[in-house]
């Protein structure tokens, strides 16, 4: 029995070398998914955070209408993470809040406190493509990366934004997306996304998403400032502006269940 | 130097808010009724109704939000019912929350259970009657309650003193039995009357795709019974608030994109005791007609042991009756939305439909929309008495 396992050991050792050694051997799939983890690998560790973010949707006419959510999260090892968001405006959604805790594979449990009823409704969670609070961003859009959620294919480099750039293409695990792929550009020094692509069940281009303005916190953790999602086929957009991160706060598995949806501000 | 001090004070009250957290919001209402055919009683009005409803909340927090005080007066003016112009506290309370733990005391809202167009377990508040039929709208309940969160659930303790009583349309209203309920000479089985002390118990847990409640309370039973008695040269229909005891159970199943929904209570009073049921499924479909507009498909069945009744003993208005709704949210910028909802009885003929629109208005206005119509020939039913109060309901409210 301990031999058998040394051997396995010693066999996964000479795989690891190879693929780090002989990266050019591995197929395009394998380097999607090997830049995808890395990216993940990169960001992990931030325990729990908070933000608020502003939500401004135009449409095409010019019309303007805001939406400003707080949004606590906190990391699960093995897990998807949970999260809380908290609507401020509009006015007559204030006080409704949203309990999601996620998972990689399966279906994520999902609540909805509404503040007017005083009531906790679990809602069906499978509803990833549909937009969220009238905005271009879609439910999955704002999800948790987990690199179970697709599968991967190394497209090759691009220079984006003065910036050298790995272009992977995923492909949603989850019949329920609303994407057929999504084409990812990460820059190669700090593994940030610079650039989405989302194409439609068609295959046809949909919206692209723009990261804008990095910064570093606690000296790891890159968030884009303001991220700027264009729809091309209804002319749409919507600007998402994030303030007051803030991470290793302090939440607690505890700040994540019923009681703190029906409470929290 | 008064500059100083102003400057001074300012700062002062700028460390204080940072301190704490003082939030006013609320709504505020403008709510137009028409009922299609003119009054069936004497003394109601014959076909218009307006009404203004304001409702503020005052909330302060401090301690990172684990200590909060809240306030929410509510006040409705009717220019046609004198006993549907009225205010309620509807919260005004100190909620201290720890790690595992949670003290919340003062006047409150708790809603229980899961289905949608009866709310069988939901028993803590009393109903204000005056505002909808759908029974959804609750007067404030004075209380301690205690809740616990635990890896095997959460358990709440309710300590519920003081007891409201409903409230119900006066003469001049619309949407009331022929007789109209005396809201004096009100009667009680406690010798204690309102002031009797009510417990309630209600465990609650999420396993997995399932969301289970149970409850057990116990006091002063929120549904009165309603005895014609003469009142002088009228008749009048006289409440009676009798003792009971209730245990109830709702599940929830969520599956994929099913939602499962029972409710059941089993309730034990000196006049008797019954069980009833409401349960029912929804199934939403995402994304119809290729765009971003979701169908929500419901069904309920509710059923109650003490069946249909008699015009001499009438039963329950729920005892054999299925429900059908559809809700459509467009998932555009305004965040439009139609609910519709149709109820038949199936011992009578007794139908009912109602329809619900809503849509924001630039970032602080909502109109809406409400049509009721009614449909009874069985006097047994209790919507026979309301057969001719159909109506159409236009509202704008203001948030801020």
């Amino acid at each position: 029995m301990f031999k058998k396992k040394l051997v396995l050991g010693t066999l996964s050792a000479i795989a690891l070398a190879l693929v780090s050694n002989i990266s050019i051997a591995m197929t395009p799939e394998q380097q999607g998914l090997e830049i995808s983890k890395e990216a993940k690998q990169r960001d992990l560790g931030w325990i729990d955070s908070t933000a608020d973010m502003l939500m401004l949707l135009r449409n095409q006419q010019g019309q303007e209408s805001i939406r400003e959510i707080k949004i606590k999260s906190l990391e699960v090892d093995d897990d998807g993470d949970k999260s809380l968001t908290i609507f401020n405006k509009p006015r007559d959604v204030k006080g409704t809040a949203f309990l999601s805790f996620s998972h990689p594979v399966d279906a994520d449990d999902q609540w909805l406190y509404l503040p007017a009823l005083k009531r906790v409704k679990r809602i069906a969670s499978r509803n990833k493509s549909g937009p969220f609070m009238g905005s271009e961003f879609a439910f999955e859009d704002l999800s948790s990366f987990e690199i179970e959620k697709y599968s991967y294919k190394y497209l090759g480099d691009e220079t984006i934004n003065g910036l050298e750039n790995f272009k992977v293409e995923q492909y949603p695990a989850d019949e329920n997306s609303g994407y057929t792929k999504r084409i990812v550009w990460l820059d190669k020094n700090e593994y940030r996304i610079q650039k989405i692509e989302f194409y439609d069940r068609k295959n046809a281009l949909l919206k692209t998403l723009s990261y804008v303005d990095y910064k570093q916190y606690l000296g790891k953790h890159w968030r884009a400032d303001t991220q700027k999602m264009l729809n091309h086929q209804n002319g749409k957009s919507t600007e998402l502006k994030w303030t007051n991160y803030a991470f290793k706060t302090g939440l607690k598995d505890g700040d994540f269940n019923r009681n703190s949806l029906k409470r929290v501000r | 130097m008064p500059i100083k001090n102003l400057a001074a004070l300012a700062l002062l009250l700028t460390f204080n808010a940072a301190a704490s957290d003082f939030e006013v919001s609320g709504k505020v209402a403008v709510e137009e009724r028409y009922f299609f055919e003119t009054n069936q009683y004497d003394n109601q009005f014959p076909h218009s109704q307006t009404s203004i409803l304001v409702e503020p909340e005052f909330y302060w927090g401090w301690n990172n939000g684990d200590d909060t005080v809240t306030f929410k007066p509510f006040y409705r003016l009717d220019d046609q019912d004198s006993e549907r112009s009225h205010g309620d506290i509807r919260e005004l309370s100190y909620i201290h929350a720890s790690d595992d733990w949670e003290l919340r005391t003062g006047i409150r809202k708790e809603y229980w259970g899961v289905t949608e167009f009866q709310h069988l377990v939901d028993v803590i508040n009393q109903t204000d009657g005056v505002e909808d039929l759908d029974g959804e709208d609750k007067l404030g309940q004075l209380m301690v309650n205690l809740s616990l969160v635990k890896d095997w659930g959460i358990v709440d303790l309710y300590l519920l003193p003081g007891f409201r009583e409903r409230t119900f349309a006066g003469e001049d209203g619309r949407l009331r039995a022929p007789m109209i309920v005396d809201k004096n000479n009100v009667s009680y089985e406690s010798s204690a009357q309102e002031q009797h002390l009510d417990v309630a118990m209600r465990w609650s847990h999420s396993v997995g795709d399932f969301d289970i409640g149970t409850h057990w309370f116990h006091g002063t039973n929120r549904e009165p019974i309603l005895t014609p008695e003469q009142d002088g040269d009228k008749l009048v229909l006289r409440q009676y608030y009798n003792q009971m005891d209730q245990f109830g159970l709702d599940v929830q199943a969520t599956i994929d994109d099913w939602l499962y929904k029972f409710e059941s209570i089993y309730r034990n009073t000196n006049d008797g005791n019954f069980w009833a049921t409401q349960a029912g499924f929804e199934y939403s479909f995402v994304g119809i007609f290729d765009s971003n507009a979701d169908l929500g498909l419901l069904t309920e069945y509710s059923w109650d042991s003490r069946g249909e009744g008699s015009i001499q003993e009438p039963g329950a208005s729920f005892q054999n009756d299925l429900f059908f709704g559809s809700r459509i949210a467009f998932n555009d910028m305004q965040s439009s939305e139609v609910l519709m909802g149709f109820s038949t009885d199936l011992d009578h003929s007794a139908t009912s439909f109602i329809l619900e629109a809503n849509r924001r208005l630039g970032d602080n206005f909502k109109a809406v929309i409400d049509i009721r119509v009614f449909n009874s020939s069985d006097p047994i039913e209790q919507t026979y008495a309301i057969k001719n109060d159909d109506h159409l309901q236009l509202s704008i409210e203001w948030y801020f």
